[in-house]
């Protein structure tokens, strides 16, 4: 989204975001409604509304504790905060860039490991077969977590249900999906 | 026979086959043929724009562009988290061209933003509604608590589907099948979604205290349209019950299963059997459970005016 | 040949700091017709206006022009000097090179250049001005004020005690207001009702106030001094002079259940009904939506049981036209219903409430007796959770100003409850504590320490219901945005102010202006904060924002000095800036070819049919004539009139013309 580019300055962090997302950092008036209604608040190091004060200072010190911070990786995205913000302020989208943010820099807290490694197994079923091949998704993910035993109780019985596609579905137009994957992986690195 | 696009998604032809199965089935019955895009990709889900932005962006892009080419207007997705990237996805592209076109050039594909992305209740109300109540023979004569969850509503700016707090679709469509449709308030409280194997206590816990309000109004039944909810709901049962210390075996029924059920589809075709949470229902309801009160007509593009 | 004064001010350095005020002087000091130019650093100072009237008798000068800020402020100063010099005022022009050209450039030489160009086009206009004498209209002593709250009862007060009439119109069947619903008034918990029934008693009884309830103010024609205002009556069913307001027909109603507007819908009233007991007027109106007999044709009860015989049912709407020469808008304001909420379950749970409600409960002549009991099932709750800012300060859902005066009703309504209720708890959720006034910031203290109310700084989330408690999910921002949850047996949300239903409509009919928000708009924030755009019509109380008691009275008392201070001169003198239509004798001639058109479009229906005759007293033609006393000098007609035949004083065509040549042909 354009946000004005001359109106703020352009190395501040909320700067930054604010033409990243589009999210102006300084409407929110910490009300805390969106902390009130986020349903992992009470897991969350800084609950919504604290990680937009945390911005609002703009201090190196505490954007490193956000990238390192547990809650941007808890977000699930539901979007409730938004809904309900006063100034309606996207939260949401601001969680997906702090997490780019915060992975690129290889800040990611060790704890979200699992989340993340979830995220990866995902991505990468969908750039060998286009879709989540789920069985392969659990398979990697247990690899890259060690989770070895997590969730094998229920995995017979969701293979006899037909929930669990032994074969995955490879879409013809993988190769054409790879590339979508590379070109933005080089457009990455270009810049 | 009316044909509309239709895009499945992943879960659809995994974990959630049967609410594939339900959705052709109902299809079926009022003369609707789902086409298929053909070669479709995963949308990319909760991990896509978790990690990237530009994926995030591609991969619905890809989908959308695919449906184009084929000349289809109307692309049904079940799936709430697919119906709600897609929607995002086309919103966000409508509203910045040079964005729009840098994704065109990433997917190698032209892109117009042409197609109508429906839920499968903006699906039902535009093609089978009308002529339901004629076609139900065995009411759903349950108490059911309709569980909407975050995506199918949410962000109403951008989705603009009934209203964002207390829907009432579901409930509509559940009375018009039979049903009654109980007032409860964790209709559009988060299940979890994505975190279900990467956190699984968090799920349990979200997951947990809608299936408590629901059981506590006396639901016998949840409806949802989502397989990420569904599989929270039902699969993760164990954990719920875990958390709660509780026994809670009430069913999490599709939308299109109830409807299905209702227009006389036996159980098997609908993929009832599949469900981990053993689909029964008591023979007699016990107590009187307090009934929301629906309006008649609840439009499915509105907002809380409605 | 002209003899002009040009006079340049450097405003202190609001003008000076970007553009060379002596520059300005000596160049247009050069220019054909003008005899004397100077700059001086505060023009409208005492010493600056000497310098100006002095250079008026030195030099001669017949025109002047001063170079500085806006005309709507200082205009009339200067003219005035200009008068007080022996100048006819109209012959002095002002040239804004402040808004219109030193504070929007920056300091630079095109910047004076602009200046001087600004001041050369005002140099050719006065050219072109003529001496003009000012009008003189007569007014008419009488006040209209629109609305009966405390605002209007104290504006009709202090005007009538001045030893005007007053004429009082209130759309209710009772004069009172929001005040009257009240239960204990902060910062001092006195008593609502013991403190405005005595003022309502006063305006029904005061020699100079007429007094009409259920009443509305159907149009507004006329201007300041001379208004003409018609008041429709809506029909109350009723012989008000045989009424003696003994109440039985009120008993007797068999229609009862009606729910009660006063009480906020907490009780009911009969079809025939006084509002509450300490109405002023004290007799009952029938309210027609919902009396049997305008319904069915059938009942006709209290008809029956009067005493007096007072029951009118074929009673009409009278219309009635009083003359007036000021009015005071003083309509007050209304409370935002908060469904726009839907995640707060107002309209859906019973016991989530308004404040207006709250104050009901807690009003000793409510529907409990002033015991706090909650409305679903009459317990007394334990726990309230108040909830201030429910819709204000809330760009997404509700309004985006801060309403004022519910942070210190949440704090009384707090005190009140845990005065009623020692063992209750009540919890404010809150963002900010607006507690500037007098006594205000210590009252809010009380409520926090004296009465232990527990303020959580955020706003809440969500409201439900669960086994006959209200979960209430907030978060404590000033503890990490915790979330936090509480079990209440109530909850009152303190709901915007907002502009009253119907002002918008109001302000149309008497041609005042209004801000995004319906709220009447004053002339100027800081110095005309009780007048109107519109010459001669007031503001009191709440009608122009949000406002609490002390406010409303201050504003309303303001409005009755102004109107007093109208009404201390017998005659008006009002700019001459109005549209002419040419006249040329003899034997009368006018461009005007009679089309009438500009009729159509004048707005304040200021012009007239002037029929022509000859000597025989034929009339020959029929020409526009312009009421000098109508007319605002809008233009409208001038830029309509396909002949040209309409010029506006001060403004001709050939003035304008002038000026823009002028730029042209630099
Ligand atoms: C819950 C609550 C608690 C409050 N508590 C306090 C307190 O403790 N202390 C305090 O100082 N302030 C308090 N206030 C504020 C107080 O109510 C206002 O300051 C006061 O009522 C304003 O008076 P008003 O005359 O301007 O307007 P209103 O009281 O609104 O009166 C306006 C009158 O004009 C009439 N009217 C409206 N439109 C028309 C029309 N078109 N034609 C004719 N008549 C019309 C109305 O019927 C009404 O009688 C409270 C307000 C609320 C909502
Ligand atoms: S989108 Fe994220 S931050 Fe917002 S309410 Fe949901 S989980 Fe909390
Ligand atoms: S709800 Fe919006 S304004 Fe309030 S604290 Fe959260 S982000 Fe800030
Ligand atoms: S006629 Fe109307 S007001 Fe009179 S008693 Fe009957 S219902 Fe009441
Ligand atoms: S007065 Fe207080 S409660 Fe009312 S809007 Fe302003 S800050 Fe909120
Ligand atoms: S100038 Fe305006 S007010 Fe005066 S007569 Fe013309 S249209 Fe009417």
């Amino acid at each position: 989204m354009s946000a004005s580019h001359e109106s703020h300055h352009p190395l501040t962090l909320s700067g930054e975001i604010r033409l990243d997302t589009g999210v102006i950092i300084n409407k929110c008036y910490q009300c805390g409604k969106c902390s009130a209604g986020c349903p992992v608040a009470e897991e969350m190091d800084y609950p919504p509304s604290l990680v937009m004060r945390m911005l609002q200072t703009d201090d190196p010190k505490q954007y490193e504790k956000l990238l390192k911070s547990m809650s941007i990786w808890l977000c699930i995205s539901c979007e409730m905060c938004l809904t309900r913000c006063p100034m309606e302020i996207d939260i949401p989208t601001l969680m997906d860039n702090l997490r780019q943010r915060s992975y690129k820099a290889k800040k990611t807290n060790p704890q979200a490991r699992k989340i993340i490694a979830f995220h990866k197994s995902f991505l990468d079923s969908i750039n060998y077969t286009g879709r989540l091949y789920e069985m392969g998704l659990i398979v990697d993910y247990k690899m890259r977590t060690g989770a070895m035993m997590q969730d094998v109780a229920i995995a017979p019985k969701m293979f006899v249900k037909g929930k669990l596609n032994p074969v995955p579905e490879v879409i013809k137009g993988r190769k054409k999906i790879a590339a979508i994957f590379n070109r933005i992986q080089n457009n990455k690195e270009g810049k | 026979m009316i044909k509309v696009g239709f895009y499945p998604g992943c879960s659809m032809k995994g974990g959630a086959q049967e609410y594939q199965e339900s959705v052709s089935a109902l299809a079926k019955v009022f003369d609707i043929e789902l086409v298929e895009i053909p070669d479709w990709n995963c949308c990319g889900a909760t991990a896509a724009h978790n990690m990237s932005k530009e994926l995030s962006l591609s991969l619905p892009a890809r989908i959308m562009a695919l449906a184009e080419k084929e000349g289809i207007t109307d692309i049904v997705v079940p799936c709430a988290a697919c119906y709600n990237r897609l929607s995002l996805v086309k919103h966000e592209m409508a509203g910045d061209p040079s964005l729009s076109s840098k994704i065109a050039s990433i997917i190698d594909m032209k892109y117009e933003g042409t197609t109508q992305i429906l839920n499968i209740i903006q699906f039902i109300d535009k093609y089978i509604t009308d002529r339901l109540e004629e076609k139900v023979v065995k009411p759903f004569d349950y108490k059911s608590a309709c569980y909407y969850g975050c995506l199918l509503v949410r962000p109403h700016s951008v989705l603009k589907f009934d209203r964002v707090e207390d829907p009432q679709s579901m409930d509509v469509l559940v009375k018009k099948a039979g049903g009654k449709a109980i007032d409860w308030a964790f209709k559009t409280e988060c299940c979890g979604a994505g975190m279900s194997v990467s956190r699984t206590d968090t799920v349990a816990r979200l997951s947990g205290n809608i299936m408590k309000d629901a059981v506590d109004r006396q639901a016998e039944v949840v409806v949802v349209a989502c397989p990420m909810c569904h599989s929270n709901l039902d699969m993760r049962r164990p954990e719920i019950n875990k958390f709660l210390g509780e026994k809670i075996d009430i069913p999490v029924l599709y939308i299109s299963q109830v409807l299905g059920l209702a227009v006389g589809l036996d159980p098997k075709t609908l993929g009832l059997n599949r469900h981990m949470t053993e689909v029964k229902f008591p023979a007699k309801p016990v107590i009187e459970a307090p009934v929301a009160e629906v309006p008649k007509k609840v439009s499915t593009t509105q907002n809380m005016e409605a | 040949m002209s003899r002009i004064g040009v006079f340049v001010c450097h405003c202190g350095e609001n003008i000076s700091a970007t553009v060379n005020c002596e520059k300005v002087a000596k160049i247009t000091g050069e220019l054909k017709g003008v005899e004397f130019a100077t700059d001086y650093k505060y023009m409208c100072s005492d010493p600056g206006q000497t310098l100006i009237k002095e250079a008026i008798k030195e030099h001669k000068l017949d025109g002047v022009v001063v170079a500085a800020c806006s005309p709507r402020m200082h205009e009339p100063t200067f003219r005035k000097a200009c008068a007080e010099a022996g100048l006819n005022p109209f012959l002095c022009e002002m040239s804004n090179i402040r808004e219109h050209c030193s504070w929007v450039h920056p300091k630079d030489d095109l910047t004076t250049e602009k200046a001087q160009d600004l001041v050369r086009v005002m140099v050719e206009k006065v050219k072109k001005n003529k001496a003009l004498n000012s009008i003189k209209v007569p007014v008419t002593k009488t006040a209209l004020v629109i609305g009966g709250g405390i605002a209007g009862i104290q504006a009709a007060l202090d005007i009538a005690n001045c030893g005007h009439k007053v004429v009082m119109v209130e759309r209710q069947p009772s004069i009172g207001g929001h005040m009257s619903q009240l239960s204990e008034t902060f910062p001092t918990l006195d008593c609502s009702q013991c403190i405005l029934t005595p003022r309502m008693v006063e305006v029904a009884q005061h020699p100079n106030i007429t007094l009409y309830t259920y009443a509305e103010v159907e149009s507004v024609d006329g201007f300041i001094g001379n208004f003409n205002v018609k008041i429709r009556k809506k029909s109350k069913s009723l012989d008000e002079d045989l009424c003696t307001g003994c109440g039985l027909c009120t008993t007797k109603c068999p229609q009862k259940k009606i729910p009660n507007e006063f009480e906020r819908g907490l009780g009911m009233r009969p079809a025939i009904y006084v509002p509450f007991p300490q109405a002023v007027p004290n007799k009952p109106v029938i309210d027609r939506e919902n009396c049997t007999y305008y319904i069915k044709g059938k009942c006709k009860v209290c008809e029956i049981v009067c005493p007096t015989k007072a029951i009118r049912f074929d009673q009409e709407d009278e219309i009635i036209e009083v003359p007036v020469g000021a009015i005071v808008m003083a309509t007050g304001f209304d409370v935002l219903k908060p469904d726009f909420f839907p995640e707060y379950g107002y309209g859906k749970y019973k016991d989530v409430i308004d404040g207006l409600a709250f104050e009901r409960l807690a009003s000793a002549s409510g529907p409990t007796q002033g015991e706090i009991r909650r409305p679903s099932d009459g317990q007394i709750p334990k726990k309230i959770v108040f909830v201030a800012c429910a819709g204000s300060r809330d760009p997404a859902k509700g309004i985006e100003y801060c309403s004022k005066i519910c942070c210190m009703y949440t704090a009384k309504h707090a005190m009140l409850y845990k005065h009623k209720v020692h063992d209750g708890i009540p919890y404010v959720f809150y963002m900010d504590i607006r507690a500037g006034g007098k006594n205000y910031e210590e009252f809010v203290r009380r409520a926090i320490v004296e009465d232990e109310t527990q303020y959580i700084r955020g706003r809440i989330s969500t409201i439900y219901e669960k086994n006959g408690k209200l979960i209430v999910k907030g978060a404590d921002t000033l503890m990490g945005a915790m979330p936090v949850e509480i079990e209440a047996d109530m909850v009152v949300l303190a709901t915007a102010g907002v502009a009253n239903h119907g002002a918008e409509e109001l302000a149309q009919t008497v041609h005042i202006s209004y801000d995004p928000y319906k709220f009447f708009a004053e002339a100027h924030p800081k110095l005309k904060p009780v007048e109107t755009n519109t010459a001669g019509i007031f503001l009191a109380g709440a009608c122009q924002a949000p406002k609490d008691i002390p406010e409303s009275v201050a504003a309303a008392s303001g409005a009755a000095v102004k109107v007093a201070a109208l009404f201390s001169q017998d005659e008006l003198t009002r700019d001459p800036l109005v549209a002419v239509v040419s006249r040329q004798a003899p034997p009368v001639y006018s461009q005007c070819v009679g089309c009438f058109l500009c009729q159509s479009v004048c707005p304040y229906q200021a012009i007239e049919r002037e029929e022509i005759k000859n000597r025989n007293g034929e009339v020959i033609k029929t020409l526009a004539r312009v009421n000098e006393g109508l007319c605002q000098g809008c233009g409208t007609c001038v830029a309509l009139c396909r002949t040209k035949a309409i010029d506006i004083h001060g403004y001709s065509n050939q003035q304008v013309y002038t000026e823009v040549m002028a730029l042209l042909n630099d």
